[in-house]
C-alpha cells in the first residue's frame, strides 16, 4: 500500500509530524492498526537500523526517526488490542551500578523497540539485583547491560551472577555493550552476547526472541 | 635538552632524544585522583592528592609527581571549575572512596542516604544541585535541569550567554600569574587548558557551573536538533565563535608568547566505532567556524592548536588539518580505522598526536605491566618518528589502573632503561 511506504519514506527522514498525520490517515482509510505498525513504521525503523549499521546514516538521523515512530505509535495505541500485536519478546535494559550515562542504552532501546520488542528500560545506575527482579517480573527475554566506563564494566559480571543466583540462565540470556567492552570481555564475564552498535544488537535480540540463535 | 626546549621541537615535527611526556596538563590527559593516589603511594610521595578538576575528579599532579615521571609540560588552567566553583588555591578536606583528599575549599556537596554525592553550582546549595557522583562512582555526571524549549521560538543566544561570555579581569589574572610563574620559574613547556571554542561540547552542555542552564542541554535532544533546528545549532556556534575570539584577544595580551599551545575544543566526534554525526553536517556546521578561530590564532600568535575528539574520527581528520588543528589528542588508536602506523603515515607529517600512547579502557587498568610496556614502547617508536608526538594515554588514567601499569606506561617513554 502506498500510504505505508510513505510513511516508512517519512519516518526515515525523521518527519515525526508528518508521520503522526499519515498514521492517523492510514487509519480513517481502514488499514488494521497492526499493518500500519508493522508496514509502516517499524518497516521504515528498519532500514534505519541497517543504515545505521552501515555507517550509512548516524547518531542524530536514528534519533529523529525514533521519535517519528514514537510519534506514530502514540496515534495507533488506542487501535492496537493486546492480543493484535505478535509479542516478539521483552527486553529489560538499564546501565549498570556506579554509572550515568545512557545515550547508547537509549540508542538501544530505540531499536529494539524498532525491532516490535517489548522493552522495560531500567534507566541509569542500575544494581545487578535490579536487573534480575525485573527480568522475572517481566518474564523477560534478554536482559541488556550497558556501560561506558572501564570503572563500572565489572558491575556486568554481577548481573550475570545475581542471574545465575536466582536459576533464570536457563531463560534470560545476558546482551551486554558499550564503549570499553569487547567479545572477550563478554566471555570472560560468561555473558551471552556482545554486539559493537545498537542495531546490531536488535538484530541479535530478534534472534533470540524468535529462537533462531 | 631542558623540557622546553623538547616540548617545542616536538609540536614543530622535529624528533628529539624521546618524546616530550604529558601528564595533568590538559583536563583531558590526566589522572584520576584515585590512581593519583596509589601511584604516590607506590612512589613514596606522602602527600594528599588535590582536585582541581572536580567534576571528572582527577588529580592535580603537582612538582614531585612530574619529577618522578620525567614530564615536561605544565598546564595553565582556568580559575573556575566545572561546577562554577573558582579554585583560589585553598582547600578542604574530601574523602573519596576511604582517602583522604583535598578538594577546593569553595566546592559545596552534599551525600544522600544512598551514599550518591550531589555537586551544586558555584558553590550554591540553596540551588538544584547541577552534578552527581553515583554511590560507587568515579565521577560526577551532569544532572539536567532546564525547563524544555519552546520549538516555535527558540532563542540559541540567549540561552547561552551566561555560559559562553567574555572571561574578566580575575580570570585573565589568574592565567596570566600561571603562565607567568611557568614561563620564568620552570624550564617546562605549557599549554593553555582554555577550551573556549569547544562548539557543541557535550560535557558543557548541561552547563553544571550555571545556576540556571536555559536553552537545550540534553545530549539526545541537542543531536536532533542538529538535523531539526540547525539554525539554533548554527546561530548558538556563530555566537560562541565570536566571543572565543574575544576571548583569544585577551588571552594574547594575558600570556603572549609565554605558552606554546592552548587547548581550542573538547568535542567529541567519534564513537568507537564511526563518527557521531555524518562528515557533511560536520562540514557544514562545524568546520568553518572552528577554522574562524584557528586562522585567528596561527595570524595573531605563536601558539599550536590542540583539539581533543575522542572516536573513530580518521575520515575528517583531513578536515581538522584543514581547519588548522596543529595537535590531535587522544588519538584512539582502539577505535576503527584509528591505527597508529596508518594514523602517523597518512597524517604525521601535517598533525602532532598528542596521546595515543596506551589503551585506557582495555590495557591500561586490566593488562599487565608488561602488557602495559610492550603496548606504550610501540606507540612511541611509531608516533616519535619525525618528532609530532607528545606522549599521553588515550585520555585520562583512569581510576582503577595500578601503580605498576602506570609506571610501566611512563617508563616506555622515559629513556631511563
Amino acid at each position: 500500500m502506498e500510504i505505508l511506504q510513505e510513511i516508512s519514506t517519512l519516518l526515515q527522514q525523521g518527519r515525526a509530524p508528518k508521520v503522526k498525520e499519515l498514521v492517523a490517515q492510514a487509519l480513517e482509510t481502514g488499514i488494521e492498526p497492526k499493518t500500519i505498525l508493522e508496514e509502516g513504521l517499524l518497516s521504515g525503523m528498519n532500514v534505519v537500523g541497517e543504515k545505521f549499521k552501515n555507517n550509512q546514516v548516524f547518531i542524530p538521523e536514528v534519533l529523529i526517526a525514533a521519535r517519528a515512530m514514537n510519534m506514530g505509535v502514540e496515534v495507533l495505541k488506542p487501535h492496537l488490542t493486546s492480543g493484535e500485536i505478535e509479542h516478539k519478546g521483552t527486553a529489560v535494559i538499564g546501565t549498570v551500578k556506579g554509572d550515568l550515562h545512557d545515550i547508547g542504552k537509549n540508542l538501544v532501546k530505540l531499536m529494539l523497540e524498532g525491532k516490535g520488542l517489548t522493552v522495560i528500560d531500567l534507566g541509569v545506575d542500575v544494581a545487578p539485583e535490579a536487573f534480575v527482579e525485573k527480568a522475572i517480573e517481566h518474564h523477560a527475554d534478554i536482559i541488556c547491560c550497558s556501560a561506558l566506563l572501564t570503572t563500572t564494566m565489572s558491575e556486568m559480571k554481577n548481573v550475570v551472577e545475581k542471574a545465575t543466583e536466582a536459576g533464570i540462565r536457563d531463560q534470560v540470556k545476558i546482551m551486554i555493550g558499550g564503549a570499553p567492552v569487547t567479545q572477550s570481555f563478554c566471555e570472560s564475564i560468561g555473558a551471552d552476547y556482545y554486539t559493537s552498535d545498537a542495531a546490531s544488537c536488535s538484530d541479535v535480540a530478534l534472534k533470540i526472541c524468535s529462537g533462531t540463535i | 635538552m631542558n623540557s622546553r626546549e623538547r616540548f617545542i621541537k616536538a609540536i614543530n615535527h622535529i624528533e628529539t632524544d624521546r618524546p616530550p611526556i604529558d601528564l595533568g596538563a590538559t583536563a583531558v590527559t590526566g589522572i584520576s585522583a584515585y590512581a593519583l593516589h596509589q601511584l604516590r603511594q607506590k612512589l613514596g610521595i606522602q602527600k594528599p592528592v588535590k582536585i582541581d578538576e572536580p567534576f571528572q575528579i582527577l588529580g592535580k599532579v603537582e612538582e614531585e609527581d612530574r619529577q618522578a615521571l620525567g614530564v615536561d609540560i605544565m598546564g595553565i588552567f582556568d580559575r573556575n571549575t566545572f561546577f562554577g566553583n573558582r579554585n583560589n588555591g585553598r582547600y578542604q578536606p574530601w574523602n573519596f572512596r576511604g582517602i583522604d583528599m583535598l578538594i577546593g575549599e569553595e566546592f559545596r556537596y552534599t551525600t544522600d542516604e544512598a551514599g550518591h554525592t550531589y555537586a551544586y553550582p558555584q558553590g550554591n546549595l540553596n540551588t538544584a544541585p547541577s552534578g552527581k557522583l553515583p554511590a560507587g562512582g568515579f565521577y560526577f555526571d551532569g544532572l539536567l535541569r532546564s525547563e524544555p524549549v519552546d520549538e516555535d521560538n527558540l532563542t540559541p543566544v540567549e540561552d547561552f550567554r551566561e555560559q559562553f561570555c567574555v572571561m574578566n579581569e580575575d580570570d585573565l589574572l589568574y592565567i596570566q600569574k600561571q603562565a607567568d610563574d611557568i614561563f620564568h620559574n620552570t624550564e617546562y613547556g605549557s599549554i593553555l587548558a582554555w577550551s573556549g571554542a569547544a562548539l557543541g561540547d557535550v560535557a558543557l552542555l548541561p552547563g553544571t557551573g550555571l545556576l540556571n542552564p536555559t536553552g537545550v542541554r540534553d545530549i539526545e535532544e541537542w543531536y536532533m536538533f542538529h538535523l531539526l533546528h540547525p539554525e539554533y545549532i548554527t546561530e548558538l556556534f556563530d555566537y560562541h565563535t565570536e566571543i572565543a575570539i574575544e576571548n583569544l584577544k585577551l588571552l594574547k595580551e594575558a600570556v603572549g608568547d609565554k605558552i606554546q599551545a592552548i587547548v581550542v575544543s573538547g568535542t567529541d566526534f567519534g564513537t568507537q566505532i564511526d563518527t557521531i554525526i555524518s562528515t557533511e553536517l560536520f562540514r557544514e556546521i562545524y568546520k568553518p567556524r572552528y577554522k574562524k578561530v584557528n586562522d585567528w590564532i596561527h595570524q595573531n600568535t605563536s601558539w599550536k592548536t590542540f583539539f581533543h575528539s575522542c572516536g573513530a574520527v580518521r575520515k575528517i581528520i583531513p578536515d581538522f588539518i584543514e581547519m588548522g588543528v596543529d595537535i590531535l589528542n587522544p588519538v584512539q588508536c582502539s577505535a576503527t580505522g584509528m591505527d597508529a602506523k596508518e594514523l602517523k603515515k597518512e597524517f604525521g607529517k601535517d598533525i602532532v598526536f598528542w596521546g595515543g600512547g596506551i589503551n585506557t579502557q582495555k590495557t591500561l587498568p586490566f593488562g599487565t605491566p608488561e602488557e602495559v610496556y610492550a603496548e606504550a614502547k610501540e606507540r612511541v617508536e611509531i608516533f616519535s618518528k619525525g618528532g609530532g608526538y607528545v606522549f599521553n594515554a588515550i585520555h585520562n588514567i583512569q581510576a582503577n589502573s595500578t601503580p605498576e601499569n602506570v609506571l610501566a606506561f611512563f617508563r616506555a617513554a622515559q629513556n631511563r632503561d
